[in-house]
């Protein structure tokens, strides 16, 4: 699905990003560990073409990532809260959502309720714009607005920060979930190492822009990180 | 403390994305800056003689008219002069106590080019006035006072641009004494320059102008200090939100999608409305031209001129900061499913339609004949085919993010309407007045409407080229204007 080769980043000299050969399997659910600056967040913007690859590139579905915006269609993603439009309503957003990715105003109702509970009462009907709702409400709105229109791939970045204890099991269901359909690749990056190993089948630690680990998650994959992170 | 603020501000400047990107722009402006300052010289040192040559009494006629000096200063400030902003928050609970942080937020203000401006006129006629035999130590005393005036009307105009009771207060105060003075009810400028001229007379008397601006900075002083909190001033005020649909856009499709947000984005941020507020003042600018009221514009180049202003109100003052208006949610954009083509023509389609109705509003100006409606349609047709085509292309150049909430923010800045959006819209009004001119003065008006309408149409004819090229620079700015809309500020 996705494969990634000699990608790296380079700002000013210093290289933050440097990934030799990366294959991301269709219906995978990557997960992505590191340490702050790893190199996490840029990675997960070169694939969304917000910044330019010094080397190298990314193919996602055939298509290559910086030389054509043909990956738009089947790609979603939440990196930040720059993902939203502080002034509409989260309803008016979730529409505005669908309507770029060809779904009407019933899919996406439909959609809706299903999460009902993960918006906890809320988020839909409480006329208040996205920018007044609290951190953790924003992101609720810009994870849902990911699954709009089933896309194939789904890019969340540290998706469990900000959210209180019960939104963040019920998040980790609806990634499992979508890690147990076949034409769904979600990559998840999180600080957190165990959210990430529930979530994830497959786990790539990177350290100062490179690859370190890559791991198919068992039993004991927990403690091999931790032991890894444990400096 | 002052050291710590000043390197701050300092940083803050040099490294804001605005400066790299817009030397030009930072150049055009301070040509501006040095234009004005030797502009307000001139007129300092010269008006003195200027007066007497025409037989009129140099100090009484100034003193005279002060009032209406000040007036103006007040109403060009508040058009132009940005509130000061100072990233308050990250200093509120370090150890710099709160009198300090206004203070300095108030204090520097004083060294706006808007102040400073005004010592380019006072000083220079002081001292022809001490060189004229006036007593030195009553032109001191004038002098300060005048001095003084500035800096008071400098605060006003903070608080104006705070408390929009105030603003509509002084207005109407402002209105009314032009009217009665019009239509000689009440004249105030007997009162006034009896005043202005007592300050020179009787020195002890810069008390008044003293205890003004001690005043002044002391209501603005408490106004900030008390609305240094998290939960007052500094509070985002949370609107009651409604769900709007705006289905008849569907039919439009993706256009209709990005219509209606850009629908919403003008009505619920205030930074956009306060465009719209000035694309309906542009309709009305034409009056001063078409009612030949002032000589100076009775040129018939000027036709053309208003006419674009009058049509294009709303496509200038949008159109320029086309995709900033979107920045603080442009990585949102970049990575949906968005085809930059369709992007774009909403933009397009947007000032095109107010175009359209600006035209409509705009028939008022037949009452001033045939010929007056004709250089607005032919305007309107330029604004439509070319400057819309400009204004996007010149767009992806400008990388200043919008905030469009921090109006909402006590301390946020608070006019849409600046310098280099003033200077940017030259380009875009020289060009029709020269094909004007070329037909006006060759053949006859006609051929100059022709003219210019003909490249009007030309620019519709090639939309699809041009859009071409947007488009590419679109695409090769995209990294740079992502880099830059990171930075708030």
């Amino acid at each position: 699905m996705i494969q990634v080769t000699n990608l790296s980043k380079t700002y000013n000299g210093t290289t933050v990003l440097n990934i030799e050969n990366l294959e991301i399997k269709k219906g995978e659910s990557f997960g992505l560990v590191g340490n702050n600056g790893a190199g996490k967040t840029t990675f997960f913007s070169l694939l969304l073409d917000l910044i330019q690859p010094s080397t190298g590139h990314i193919i996602s579905n055939n298509v290559q990532i910086n030389l054509s915006e043909n990956w738009k269609p089947f790609t979603a993603a939440f990196l930040d809260e720059s993902f939203l439009i502080g002034y509409l309503t989260p309803e008016e957003y979730f529409y505005f959502i669908g309507e770029l990715r060809g779904q009407n105003k019933a899919d996406v109702d439909a959609l809706l309720r299903e999460h009902q509970d993960f918006f906890n009462g809320e988020i839909l009907n409480n006329k208040k714009y996205l920018r007044d709702l609290s951190k953790g409400n924003q992101k609720k709105v810009g994870i849902i607005a990911t699954l709009i229109g089933n896309p194939e791939v789904i890019i969340l970045d540290e998706p469990f920060a900000n959210l209180d204890p019960t939104t963040q099991i019920r998040l980790k269901n609806i990634i499992k979930k979508l890690a147990d359909n076949p034409e769904v690749t979600v990559l998840v990056s999180s600080h957190d190492l165990l959210h990430t190993i529930e979530v994830s089948n497959r786990i790539v630690a990177l350290e100062k822009g490179r690859i370190v680990k890559d791991i198919h998650t068992n039993e004991e994959t927990l403690q091999e990180l931790e032991t890894f992170f444990a400096l | 403390m002052l050291k710590h603020f000043i390197t701050l501000e300092w940083k803050s400047f040099v490294r804001s994305a605005s400066f790299g990107s817009n030397m030009v722009l930072k150049i055009f402006m301070i040509l501006a800056g040095l234009y004005f300052i030797a502009l307000f010289l001139l007129l300092g040192a010269g008006s003195y003689y200027m007066l007497e040559e025409n037989n009129l009494k140099p100090f009484p006629t100034i003193t005279t008219f002060l009032i209406y000096y000040f007036f103006a200063d007040i109403l060009i400030r508040f058009f132009l002069q940005k509130a000061p902003v100072m990233n308050i928050k990250p200093l509120l609970f370090i150890n710099i106590r709160k009198n300090s942080i206004v203070n300095y937020a108030l204090g520097k203000t004083l060294l706006s080019f808007f102040n400073v401006t005004h010592l380019f006129f006072f000083i220079p006629f002081s001292v022809v006035l001490m060189v004229e035999g006036f007593a030195p130590l009553g032109v001191m005393s004038w002098l300060i006072s005048m001095l003084l005036t500035v800096f008071a009307i400098n605060y006003l105009n903070i608080l104006i641009n705070k408390k929009d009771s105030l603003l509509y207060g002084i207005g109407a105060l402002v209105g009314l004494i032009g009217v009665s003075q019009y239509y000689s009810f009440f004249d105030l400028t007997l009162y006034t320059g009896r005043y202005f001229s007592a300050l020179y007379e009787t020195p002890w008397l810069i008390i008044v102008p003293l205890a003004l601006f001690i005043g002044l900075y002391s209501v603005t002083f408490g106004f900030f200090k008390k609305n240094l909190y998290l939960d007052a001033g500094l509070a985002t005020k949370h609107e009651v939100a409604k769900t709007e649909e705006l289905t008849w856009l569907n039919q439009f499709g993706t256009l209709g999608t990005f219509l209606k947000n850009d629908i919403r984005l003008l009505k619920r941020n205030k930074r956009s409305r306060m465009t719209i507020g000035m694309s309906v003042l542009f309709l009305f600018y034409g009056l001063l031209f078409f009612t030949n009221s002032i000589e100076a514009y009775q040129a018939p180049l000027w036709k053309i001129f208003a006419a674009i202003f009058v049509t294009g109100g709303f496509l200038l003052n949008f159109g320029q900061f086309v995709p900033s208006w979107d920045s603080a949610y442009y990585p949102l954009m970049m990575s949906q499913n968005i085809k930059y083509r369709d992007y774009l023509s909403s933009k397009w389609w947007l000032m095109v339609i107010a175009t359209v109705i600006s035209t409509l509003l705009a028939s008022f100006y037949l009452y001033f004949g045939i010929e007056v409606y004709l250089a607005i349609l032919v305007g309107a047709i330029y604004n439509m085919g070319v400057n819309a085509h400009i204004v996007l292309w010149a767009g992806a150049y400008i990388k200043t993010p919008i905030d469009l909430s921090s109006s909402k923010n006590a301390f946020g800045d608070r006019q849409a309407f600046n310098v280099k959006t003033l200077l940017l819209a030259l380009p875009k009004i020289v060009l029709p007045l020269l094909l004007y001119g070329i037909g006006y003065y060759t053949v006859s008006a006609n051929f100059g409407f022709a003219l210019v309408a003909g490249v009007g149409v030309i620019g519709f004819a090639f939309r699809n080229k041009v859009f071409t090229i947007i488009e590419k620079t679109y695409k090769s700015e995209k990294y740079q204007a992502l880099a830059a809309y990171k930075q708030k500020n």
